[in-house]
């Protein structure tokens, strides 16, 4: 059961609150630590944000779709790493469990990802591994009632604070999707070594690095389902969700961008007027302000279509792509319309233009959501 | 200790007020609406007192029409126990609304009642000391600070050129200033539990009161727009503005 109306309408307004007291005035104390408060993710645990998409009898709030993006809308607002901290244990960590995980493993993590006692983190890249997944070469070796993990993860989020990684590795050489299974490794065995946090373009705050296994030893309860090769199937089956969560935070940080915007040119003078009312200055106002539009209707549509329970393939890739391209547009606009003001990092926007260029690789690349969509709409009119 | 926490549901702080078109009232359709953020800091305090074992219930209640049920399950979510929701869909000045809290002060046994020092929609800033009046107990408002020790309350409040300590004994009034505490947000779990706290509706013509309104609103106007200052040349053009135009000298 999904959260009635006016109980949802008095959360959401908390995480309006949250958003703009807690989290927006410490952005700058992030980049500078490239660290979380701790106050920070306690409150964010005690609000209840890590438990959004998990069942009620986990302990978790089990939002609707709906909600969950209403909620990601306004999260998105903030810097992306705060809502980082906690994506995995909304996303793919816990989904996995729900959708293919034994009684056993879901008593075991998921009410623990519901409070945030632990966090979670997902480990499918690697070096030589990324749009191109199933071509994974960290492997799992059953020796006895024990599997042994030997491989190098790549980018991983989260990694230095999870408690425990989803990590997909190889039970069969060839190259199909049942050939890679899923493992939840507690991140305290033996075997495992995280790497430096890597340097990125933006984003700080939000730590990704190097996972490596060697000869990591992890009982058979580890093998999400009890079953080899349903890993992979089942982490695509979530990512519809999670595609249209991260679509959100795109609108969520494009709204954030547009009022930046918005606040500078209302006060900015030149030629003895404001500059928001020069109609090259209007030109741009108008057009993010259209995408966002449009990628929030896309949004919601497709929520409500999975609230449904219909398949929202075809949807959730097209909100993806239509929303991080956006984003990537009102980002760059967002620096033009503050003219030199933006190139600098005294301004907002200069930060949240690089951060935004991320929306656009992860949770698969703009031409792996484009590839899907041409896949999906053809397959379509043949069928019809 | 029983105690009763009076909330408002007002326009957000965050929302840009505006006059309605006929200048009769400030627009509320279609604006987001919240709990007046000093009742949030009366919620807060009781709850505090609750948590340190001071006080046993608190009941929350709201003067209004269906909405202010979510404002009442805001507070729940915070902590309040349980609610009235006095069902009204007209506007309520402060002697009606202290009279009806007086009616559910002796009603329920009401030991303390924690109100905030003003509403921000109309900025009375009376109902707590009507209530006071009308009840003929101790009232400590605009505190920031609150100690209570069996049946004495410190309250510490801001005064022009200080702080002020007065000592009263429950049962006793309590307004709130900004300073008293930092409220807690409304957590989904806390949401989620507070699904069960019961809301008691009455209809405010059922209540035997006089609930009629004393006062009315003439006109609601725009604060006049700022005009922009102006340089002067010299000390010459400053005199002959002053004489000519503003016509002060």
């Amino acid at each position: 059961m999904a959260l009635d109306n006016q109980d949802f309408v008095i959360f959401l307004s908390t995480i309006e609150k949250f958003v703009k007291e807690k989290l927006i005035p410490r952005e700058e104390e992030v980049v500078k630590t490239n660290k979380i408060p701790e106050s920070i993710i306690s409150e964010m645990k005690n609000l209840g944000i890590f438990g959004l998409s998990i069942p009620t009898e986990y302990g978790g709030s089990n939002l609707s779709m709906l909600q969950e993006v209403k909620i990601a809308f306004e999260l998105g607002k903030a810097a992306p790493a705060f809502r980082s901290i906690a994506g995995t244990n909304i996303g793919i960590g816990s989904q996995t469990i729900v959708m293919s995980g034994t009684e056993k493993q879901k008593e075991k993590y998921l009410p623990k990802f519901a409070t945030g006692e632990i966090i979670g983190s997902f480990a499918l890249t690697e070096p030589d591994a990324g749009s191109d997944a199933m071509s994974i070469q960290t492997k799992a070796e059953k020796i006895g009632n024990k599997y042994i993990i030997n491989g190098t993860k790549r980018y991983i989020t989260n990694a230095p604070m999870a408690d425990v990684f989803s990590v997909m590795a190889r039970t069969k050489p060839e190259k199909s999707s049942s050939s890679i299974s899923c493992f939840l490794v507690d991140a305290s065995l033996n075997g495992i070594t995280i790497g430096e946090p890597d340097s990125k373009m933006g984003q700080r705050g939000a730590i990704t690095s190097d996972v490596i296994f060697e000869n990591c030893e992890v009982s058979e309860e580890a093998l999400l389902g009890n079953k080899e090769g349903i890993g992979f199937k089942t982490a695509m089956k979530v990512l519809d969700r999670g595609r249209l969560h991260i679509s959100a935070i795109c609108v969520g940080l494009a709204e954030r961008l547009l009022q930046e915007s918005l606040n500078y040119s209302t006060h900015r003078k030149q030629f003895g007027q404001t500059i928001s009312s020069f109609q090259l200055i209007q030109a741009m106002i108008a057009d993010s302000q259209s995408d966002i539009l449009a990628a929030k209707g896309l949004i919601l549509n497709a929520a409500l279509k999975r609230d449904k329970n219909e398949n929202i393939t075809l949807e959730s890739s097209c909100a993806k792509l239509f929303s991080s391209e956006m984003l990537g547009r009102i980002a760059d606009r967002a620096v033009q319309i503050h003219g030199g003001a933006g190139y600098m990092s005294e301004y907002p926007v200069e930060r949240l233009y690089r951060d935004a260029r991320l929306f656009r690789i992860y949770e698969g690349t703009s031409q792996i959501q484009q590839l899907i969509i041409a896949r999906e709409t053809i397959n379509n009119f043949l069928k019809s | 200790m029983k105690i009763l926490v009076p909330v408002k549901r007002v326009i957000d702080y965050n929302v840009k007020i505006r006059v309605n078109a006929e200048g009769s009232a400030v627009e509320t359709n279609n604006v987001k609406m919240s709990m007046n953020p000093f009742d949030e800091i009366a919620v807060e305090e009781a709850v505090r007192l609750k948590e340190a074992g001071i006080a046993e219930e608190i009941i929350i209640v709201s003067i209004g029409d269906k909405g202010a049920q979510e404002t009442i399950r805001t507070a729940f979510a915070m902590g309040g126990d349980r609610g009235v929701h006095i069902l009204t869909d007209k506007n309520t000045e402060p002697l009606v609304v202290a009279k009806i809290l007086k009616e559910i002060v002796v009603k329920e046994n009401v030991d303390l009642v924690i109100l905030g020092k003003q509403a921000i929609d109309d900025d009375s800033n009376q109902t707590g000391q009507m209530l006071a009046a009308i009840l003929d107990w101790p009232q400590g408002t605009f505190a920031s600070k609150l100690d209570i020790d069996g049946k004495k309350i410190k309250v510490v409040r801001e005064i022009d050129g200080g702080l002020e300590t007065l000592e009263m004994t429950i049962p006793a009034i309590i307004t709130t200033d900004l300073r008293l505490n930092e409220p807690r947000y409304a957590s989904l779990p806390n949401i989620m539990k507070a699904k069960r706290k019961e809301i008691s509706e009455v209809n405010i013509d059922d209540l035997k009161i006089d609930t009629k309104n004393r006062l009315e609103v003439l006109k609601v106007s725009e604060p006049a727009i700022r005009e922009g200052g102006r340089k002067v040349e010299d000390v010459d053009e400053l005199i002959k503005m002053l004489k000519n135009e503003a016509g002060v000298i």
